[in-house]
């Protein structure tokens, strides 16, 4: 009876976060989204309603989170990487010409600026709007509505020149004309030579469009100078015939060639190698280091003749406790030639950030600092469900310490440690926290200011996405991809190795 | 059977319950707003400092007008933080920003222009106004301004260095007396800073971009890698660490101040922004303009200024212009807004108000005088990194030719 209430609750949920998300996806007419929300909750209920499918019971809730939080974000930057999403491409090309119409309305040279109030005939909410505007030299008010101006006689003007009460009309507070503020910006009340615009609430200017859209020709006219940028949807711009593009652009989709940029771009394909060795380098070492260092340390505390064993273990998991992203920072300011605590305790003055050599080890060193308490963590756990007998078995037998750790604990361990170091292995492959707190990439030799020495994949990469012209993310995505090919194969490779070792063992 | 049955209506019910009350909520908050009068709502996003200045002004605005004011401290990455939240609808109406946002803002269409009468021109700062104008638009309400100045222990060094080789003098006298350990504290770091080193560069003859008819910067033209750039980095290089050591790359952007407070180092170059901590570590200093080299151009340092923009895609668009033109240009705010962190406003009443009780902000206006507007088209995304990169070299001993050159040719290869 409990399980029956507990899936009534649960699908009741499910239903709800259902009609949650609806309300939005209605709003927003994204109608394939509502199809998708209305179809899969209607298998999760048919599927939990019905006696049958026991197996998928149990598989549905892990597969459904690992389509939404692996899936799909890896479709979703697969798509963007066939696209020219990023900074002057983020929208439609019906936002961008918004933005190029409303960007190039400027206020007639010379013209006067008026006092305005909103007023409407009707109910302050809903009736049409009008502007009701004085003239500061001759205090004259008009009003004015989309079809034009007319003067208005019967008006009481405030000494700030705005009209407080005119007959036939109802002035909205700022409160009232705030709720409607869509409809005030778009209003513009057309006189000769432009058209009346607000500018706030109580301000109004004659303002004229620079830039049209003309929807015959797809293109953008300047008004006064007649030159024309014609929408290239290729490259998601308004481009002149003599090459002038506008800035404001939308997104389109490009095919490969982000990806065959990756390839083709010297300034990728020159030191990639180089790049690649030293992210191999450094996420062996750190993953290596790390766990040599914290299994050096789990297993001396193993020994049950060690006294304060606890107190020990709680101070060696300090540096895990403290937030790697500040201690990042506070190494790579120990790290400082002259002003450094490194230089000045030992009395050197090692330039540790600004050689490669010295660099790439400083790294590793803040890596091994910031990596073994886990390290230790885990095999002091991996430690503890080794039975002690297989251990003394293996003494009685004459094995030595030495012999009884190679041959029976070290193998044990690293049938538990292999899928953890694996896992450590990708994420240090992909530590970009390591590097851009503390060197960020450099040194960087004098003639590329682009890949520096402790560049990693993924802080070189995202140099070549966001440090030039803004972001671009379609670019970013492709590179991403890349990246993911490579530790994807790696880790495949090492998984299967490990089966293979716990085959031996087993 | 029946128990499945009640199951399901159970089942039923309970989202229909979940649902009327989500649409009851919905209902209060779109459809009538007559319902709930006068609540039109305005949202401004600013940095954790400014957010906290504005509140009490932003209250008053929405009393006065009858209208819910909403202000938003976004502690990180402002600018992308803003742009992406424009782009999905769930951006602000008002954001404050640095003027040199506006090339990426514009392009992404996430500001619009602003319609100011010529008497709140008037009231504006000339170069500060300047600055906020891109392709002939003013894209927003400056109010206040920030440039580089020399700032000065009187106590070591009383007189003012006239040429960067008397600050130099001074400094190495200094150091060999032990009464500093540094000469110049001047952030550069491992990858360069090209905000800090400009006015040096500008004075030994560089230039980022050329400046068209109209006086907006040419990104066509760039200035970086040229034959003036190699000229000017080879007199930087003299201050180098093989050089005089007065630039050095040991001296970051978290240690400069402090070098300078700790008594370490008898000059700083540094903004607005330092003269807290200088006070607070009870300095005697005095600001004046950046020192060039003897013989050459004027050290002039970039202009930085802190605007208003009112966002494209805000909700309320209207109340927005009207809190950014008619409200923003008022001197009470940017008193308040001076009181938060003292940069110099950029409305002459405000600074003509505040200037009596700080004796710094002349000073800061006057090494300011010639500071030219930090280029705020978009290309200039391409130059920080390279540059302050090549800078960090040259000031290592890399060769500067060689080393700007090959800057040069990053940055315009990402420009295209």
């Amino acid at each position: 009876m409990a399980g029956r209430i507990v899936k009534i609750v649960l699908l009741g949920l499910v239903v709800a976060i259902a009609v949650w998300a609806a309300f939005p996806l209605v709003a927003n007419e994204a109608w394939i989204g509502l199809a998708l929300v209305v179809v899969t909750t209607a298998v999760l209920l048919w599927l939990y309603l019905t006696p049958r499918h026991i197996p998928a019971k149990y598989l549905a809730p892990g597969t459904l989170l690992l389509i939404i939080f692996q899936i799909f974000p890896v479709i979703y930057t697969a798509s963007t990487a066939f696209t020219n999403y990023g900074d002057g491409h983020r929208g439609s090309k019906d936002e961008a010409v918004v933005a190029i119409q409303s960007a190039s309305v400027t206020q007639v040279p010379g013209s006067t600026q008026y006092a305005l109030s909103v007023a409407t005939t009707g109910d302050p909410a809903t009736g049409p709007l009008f502007f009701l505007i004085t003239d500061p030299a001759t205090k004259q008010v008009s009003v004015g509505d989309a079809d034009g101006l007319t003067k208005l006689d019967d008006a009481t003007v405030s000494s700030s020149g705005k009209v407080t009460a005119a007959k036939g009309y109802t002035v909205l507070n700022a409160g009232q004309a705030s709720l409607r503020s869509k409809e005030i910006t778009a209003l513009a009340v057309p006189v000769d030579g432009g058209a009346i615009r607000s500018s706030g609430l109580s301000r109004a200017y004659e303002g004229k469009a620079g830039r049209a859209y003309d929807q015959t020709c797809d293109c953008i006219k300047d008004t006064t100078t007649g030159k024309t940028w014609t929408a290239d949807e290729k490259a998601g711009a308004f481009i002149a015939a003599d090459g002038d593009r506008l800035t404001q652009g939308w997104k389109v989709g490009v095919g490969f060639s982000n990806f065959t940029r990756v390839i083709t771009d010297r300034s990728i394909s020159g030191p990639f190698l180089a790049t690649l060795i030293w992210n191999f380098a450094f996420a062996l070492g750190s993953t290596g280091g790390t766990f040599v260092l914290g299994m050096l340390v789990a297993v001396s505390l193993h020994s049950k003749r060690v006294r304060g064993r606890n107190l020990y273990r709680l101070i060696l998991v300090l540096p895990y406790a403290m937030p790697a992203f500040a201690m990042l920072l506070v190494w790579r300011d120990m790290f400082n030639t002259d002003f450094g605590l490194i230089n000045n305790l030992l009395g050197v003055h090692v330039d540790w950030l600004g050689e490669t050599t010295s660099a790439r080890i400083a790294v590793l060193l803040v890596q091994l600092w910031l990596g073994y308490p886990y390290m230790f963590l885990v095999t002091t756990g991996a430690l503890q469900a080794i039975p002690a007998e297989l251990s003394e078995a293996s003494r009685i037998d004459g094995a030595g310490a030495w012999q009884s750790f190679r041959r029976i604990v070290l193998p044990l361990l690293m049938v538990a440690l292999t899928p953890l170091l694996i896992s450590s292995f990708a994420f240090n492959f992909n530590n970009f926290n390591a590097i851009y707190l503390t060197t960020d990439g450099g040194p960087f030799p004098a003639d590329n200011p682009m890949n520096g020495a402790t560049d990693l994949l993924i802080t070189y990469t995202y140099r070549l996405a966001f440090g030039g012209s803004g972001a671009q993310y379609g670019y970013a995505a492709a590179i991403s991809i890349f990246i993911f090919l490579i530790v994807g194969t790696v880790s495949a490779i090492a998984f299967r190795r490990t089966r293979q070792q716990e085959e031996v063992y087993a | 059977m029946r128990i499945r049955a009640a199951g399901v209506v159970a089942v039923l019910t309970i989202p229909l319950l979940a649902a009327g009350c989500g649409s009851k909520d919905d209902s209060a908050t779109t459809d009538s707003p007559s319902a709930k009068a006068a609540t039109g709502e305005l949202v401004i996003w600013a940095d954790d400092k400014r957010a906290a200045a504005l509140k009490p002004f932003a209250d008053k605005f929405g009393t006065e007008n009858g209208v819910t004011v909403k202000i938003q401290a976004i502690s990180k990455d402002q600018q992308t933080t803003f742009v992406t939240a424009s782009q999905q609808g769930s951006g602000p109406d008002v954001m404050v920003g640095a003027h040199d946002w506006i090339g990426n803002l514009v392009q992404n269409g996430a500001i619009d222009p602003v319609q100011l009468s010529t008497e709140q021109k008037s009231g504006i700062a000339e170069n500060a106004l300047k600055a906020v104008t891109f392709n002939g638009q003013t894209y927003g309400v400056p109010y206040a301004t920030e440039n580089l100045a020399l700032i000065r222990n009187t106590e070591l060094a009383p007189e003012a260095p006239k040429t960067i080789e008397d600050l130099v003098s001074t400094g190495t006298a200094l150091k060999k007396d032990k009464k500093a350990s540094e000469i110049l504290a001047l952030q550069v770091g491992q990858n360069g800073d090209a905000y800090h080193l400009y006015p040096l560069y500008a004075s030994a003859g560089g230039y980022l971009f050329g400046t068209s008819a109209n006086g907006d910067y040419n990104a066509k033209d760039l200035g970086v890698g040229n034959a003036a750039s190699v000229a000017a980095f080879k007199k930087i290089a003299t201050l180098g660490e093989k050089g005089s050591g007065a630039l050095k790359r040991s001296i970051t952007s978290d240690n400069s101040i402090a070098t300078f407070t700790g008594k370490k180092s008898a000059f700083l170059i540094s903004g607005p922004w330092a003269i807290t901590d200088v006070k607070k570590a009870g300095i005697k200093y005095d600001i004046t303009g950046v020192p060039g080299f003897a013989g050459g151009k004027e050290a002039t340092p970039f202009l930085g200024v802190q605007t208003f923009y009112v966002a494209s895609k805000g909700k309320n668009k209207a109340l927005a212009q009207e809190f950014v033109t008619n409200y923003v240009t008022t001197p009470d705010l940017a008193v308040a807004l001076y009181n938060a962190e003292p940069r110099p406003p950029a409305l002459t009443a405000a600074f003509d108000q505040v200037k009596g009780s700080d004796p710094d902000l002349a000073k800061w206006q006057d090494a300011g005088k010639n500071a030219i507007p930090l280029p705020a088209i978009p290309e200039m995304a391409a130059i920080w990194d390279p540059f302050g990169k090549a800078e960090a070299a040259i000031i290592g001993g890399a060769d500067p030719a060689k080393t700007i050159e090959a800057a040069g040719k990053t940055i315009s290869g990402s420009i295209k």
